[in-house]
């Protein structure tokens, strides 16, 4: 009996071992007098922050960001759970504000509309929210849990039009995926995503009447250990530079 | 005509016609073919190809499932999913036969082999006897025009051997089709066939009456397996010059020279301390190398020391301790004229 | 004190008890994480959800079709993986692997590029009048093809390993090829159909990447429970963990019950020989 308790304390042992030498080496500390901040961000954001990266080290020689893109409601459950995360950027208020003290002081550091994702040249003619409705068109949508999901439905319901979706995707970039692949003729998206797919899909305005806002906060992570460096970053994507980053790449600024 | 008659080609040489109700024991060596013409015979992938008419009916270009010939493999082949009964009832029903029909005549054969009790069983709850006994009532139910059974009794012990060997003898003398009968054991082919073809090498190198191969075997391994001294050579005037170069003298020489087979009976082979004076001509110098009873008798294996052939005498125990015989001890061997029997190959 | 003497039990050498242990943790340690955080009070109220409802029902639905499929395509071409000698064998068998190795999500594009509106076979179906993307059918399709593998391999090593004679002796007795395959070859080697139609099943159930890419996800229609699972893990991580328990007892009890039902009447009882 001893012997096996013994043999589970050594497996045991051996598994956390194994944990911690995997986590080591992806641990956020310094490695030769280099800060490694880790940025967990919305995936809305993938390309302005990794378009604005060199520019930043530039400015912060020592200073290290690295990326972590996923929904907004995954990053914060990873927050709430306590991975090793110095900045949180997440694409609504609602999801930042859920995590209370787990981080600090949030600001909001870039809008978002929402446009009407169409095949490239709009073949279907979409003009606005109401055709959604037309039998001809495959409608997708992302799932209601997701923002993008939540304020395309807001959008509808100020529009007075019911879409039944053939599809509620998992993340706005599913969305923007079935409209390249042709599978879909038209999704709700942000006109970030139009932009960010370039020439693979159109957008098709929605009026200021029925459209909806999305106000992307940012905030250091209350367990940061580099909070000097994690607030400076914070500030950075309020400044002039980062905001011309995000306004060419099909965001608003406060 | 009723019966076999076949051609084959390819690994295995040979032609076989065989008249409806005969049995034919099939023996050889390993890698004689033996096998092969079960199989090439049964239409299943061979080494051989078998142009092949049954019954008068040219069979050649029909697959298995068409020939109608019962192939039982070396320990049975039982379908090991299936109970004993349903086993026999395979091949009915892949005929046609009614589930229920199929059942009462597959039962009816289990009862004819004397192993009715183990319908229910599986095969791997059966004993090797009445596994054997299965397979033949599941090969005799589907009342084949051919039998092919490879080795039906080696893998079994003596006293299963003998009682299977019984069930074979009374149900292939009943058994109206051609039946041909894988077996190593001169014994089993005494008793089962009227017709025995010894296979060597991929040829046929004999095929006559059983009665006819244990007198006059034409084979050195049918000889050997039948207990006697057997040297394949060149017969010449007077004489034999074996495969290595020793030369035996006969008194009954054949009247052409060619290839034959030199055959001695173990009795007539006398072994002496020192080397014997006067008449005996093949006389060489050899080893013992192993004395084995046989019966009332002692069956002595010797090595050829001095370029003379291996030989097995038999002698009484009593000539034995006048020998004072044991493994190692040098001796003469010695045959006489008489006695060394040739047959042309 | 006297002790008695213990009866000596084969030793088990601790190299191998450690790695073994540790393997045990490894697995074991996250499903105790789900069981100890699992908000119990709850359970009941979320299992009886329709919506959750009616995710199980059509994760059952689409599995079990998945693995129908699976069996009525996988079996004949492990027979020919297996059986039949043709040019170019090593490439189809390295392809029948592919969706092992495949991350589920790039299945789902490669299924869109061949049965997608715009895919290789789309106009085909389309002339059809076949929608496969946002059915049941695509779901199905999409957990049929990271099925598949499990069970093509798990058959063809079964039939490739088969003692020939049997089938032999099945068509001397007048059986023709599909009758054999039907009655010997099939029932000879359905330990390993079962064992691989379980492992199939299983993960067409547990599958997430290829269905939400090809088939999409609307409630009803094609959002089977892992689906759910992962929705409700950005809104309600509580509902997620109760649901992701529904998934891993639905699975364990059948592949329980299958193993005792299906796997242990094929092995000989002990005990029984004369």
């Amino acid at each position: 009996m001893r012997g096996r308790a013994r043999v589970a304390a050594a497996a045991c042992a051996a598994v956390v071992a194994l944990a911690l030498g995997t986590g080591a080496c992806a641990s956020g500390s310094a490695a030769g007098g280099e800060t490694t901040l880790t940025v967990l961000a919305a995936a809305s954001l993938t390309e302005t922050l990794n378009a604005a990266k060199p520019a930043y080290e530039r400015e912060h020689p020592g200073v290290k960001p690295r990326f972590s893109f996923a929904g907004s409601q995954e990053l914060a459950a990873q927050v709430r759970q306590g991975a090793p995360a110095d900045v949180i950027a997440t694409a609504d208020e609602r999801t930042m504000s859920g995590l209370g003290d787990d981080v600090t002081k949030p600001s909001v550091f870039a809008t978002n509309r929402l446009r009407i994702a169409v095949a490239p040249g709009n073949p279907k003619r979409v003009r606005g929210l109401a055709d959604l409705t037309r039998k001809d068109l495959t409608v997708v949508l992302a799932a209601p849990t997701v923002p993008a999901g939540r304020y395309a439905r807001q959008a509808l319901g100020r529009a007075g039009v019911n879409v039944a979706p053939r599809s509620e995707e998992k993340d706005v970039k599913s969305v923007v995926t079935r409209i390249r692949l042709g599978e879909a003729d038209a999704g709700i998206v942000y006109g970030s995503d139009v932009a960010a797919a370039g020439k693979a899909v159109s957008g098709v305005a929605i009026p200021d009447a029925q459209n909806v806002t999305a106000r992307y906060p940012v905030a250091v992570v209350s367990t940061t250990e580099h909070r000097e460096h994690a607030q400076a970053l914070v500030t950075w994507m309020s400044s002039p530079a980062f905001r011309k980053e995000l306004t060419a790449r099909g965001f608003g600024t406060p | 005509m009723k019966g076999l008659s076949a051609r084959l080609s390819g690994y295995l040489e040979a032609e076989l016609d065989v008249p409806a109700g005969e049995t034919v024991a099939v023996v050889g060596p390993n890698g004689a073919g033996k096998t092969t013409l079960l199989r090439a015979l049964a239409g299943l992938p061979a080494r051989s190809a078998a142009d092949l008419t049954l019954d008068g009916e040219r069979v050649t270009d029909l697959p298995p499932h068409l020939r109608a010939a019962g192939y039982v493999p070396q320990d049975g082949g039982l379908f090991p999913h299936l109970s004993a009964v349903r086993n026999v009832a395979y091949g009915l029903r892949a005929r046609g036969t009614s589930r229920q029909q199929a059942r009462t005549v597959a039962q009816d054969w289990l009862n004819r082999l004397g192993v009715a009790e183990f319908a229910a069983r599986r095969p791997a709850e059966l004993s090797g006897g009445q596994a054997q006994r299965v397979a033949l009532a599941r090969a005799l139910a589907v009342r084949p025009r051919l039998l092919l059974l490879d080795e039906p009794l080696s893998a079994l012990d003596v006293t299963a051997r003998a009682g299977v060997r019984h069930a074979l003898r009374t149900h292939l003398a009943e058994y109206p089709g051609v039946c041909l009968i894988v077996t190593h054991d001169p014994v089993d082919a005494l008793a089962l066939a009227n017709r025995m073809l010894v296979l060597e090498d991929g040829k046929v190198a004999q095929d006559a009456s059983p009665g006819d191969v244990t007198r006059a075997p034409r084979s050195a391994w049918v000889a050997r397996l039948l207990g006697r001294n057997a040297y394949p050579g060149t017969a010449d005037d007077g004489g034999i010059v074996l495969d290595d170069g020793f030369r035996l003298v006969t008194a009954d020489p054949l009247p052409g020279n060619g290839p034959a087979l030199a055959v001695i009976h173990p009795e007539d082979v006398a072994l002496y301390r020192s080397r014997p004076e006067g008449s005996p001509r093949n006389t060489w110098p050899a080893r013992v190398e192993l004395v084995t009873p046989v019966g009332t008798r002692l069956r002595v294996a010797t090595r050829g020391t001095g370029g003379g052939p291996d030989a097995v005498a038999e002698i009484t125990p009593a000539a034995a301790a006048d020998l004072t015989l044991a493994e190692g001890v040098p001796i003469w061997v010695t045959i006489k004229a008489t006695e060394v029997t040739l047959t042309p190959l | 004190m006297i002790t008695t003497p213990k009866a000596v039990r084969p030793r088990v050498p601790a190299l191998l008890w450690i790695p073994a242990a540790g393997a045990l943790v490894l697995i074991v340690l996250p499903l105790a994480g789900l069981v100890v955080r699992a908000p119990w009070a709850q359970v009941l109220p979320r299992l009886t959800d329709p919506a959750v409802t009616e995710s199980l029902r059509l994760s059952l639905v689409c599995s079990f079709a998945a693995l129908g499929l699976s069996l009525l395509v996988g079996v004949p071409l492990a027979w020919l993986l297996a059986r039949v000698e043709f040019p170019g064998k090593a490439l189809v068998r390295a392809a029948v692997l592919l969706p092992l190795v495949l991350p589920p999500v790039v299945g789902g594009v490669a299924l869109l590029l061949a049965f997608g509106r715009n895919g290789l076979a789309g106009p085909l179906l389309d002339a059809a009048g076949v929608r496969l993307p946002f059915t049941t059918a695509g779901a199905v399709l999409a957990e049929t093809f990271v099925a598949l593998p499990f069970l093509t391999l798990s058959v063809e090593g079964a039939i490739a390993g088969l003692d020939r004679r049997h089938e032999e002796v099945a068509a001397t007795l007048g059986s023709g090829p599909l009758r054999v395959f039907g009655t010997v070859t099939l029932p000879l080697v359905a330990p390993a159909l079962a064992a691989g139609g379980a492992l199939a099943w299983a993960r067409a159930l547990g599958e997430f990447g290829a269905t939400i890419t090809f088939a999409g996800n609307l409630p009803g229609e094609t959002q089977t429970l892992p689906l759910a699972v992962y929705l409700l893990l950005q809104d309600d991580p509580d509902a997620a963990i109760v649901v992701s328990l529904l998934l891993l007892a639905v699975s364990a009890a059948l592949l329980i019950a299958l193993r005792a039902r299906w796997l242990s009447p094929l092995r000989s009882r002990p005990g029984a020989l004369p």
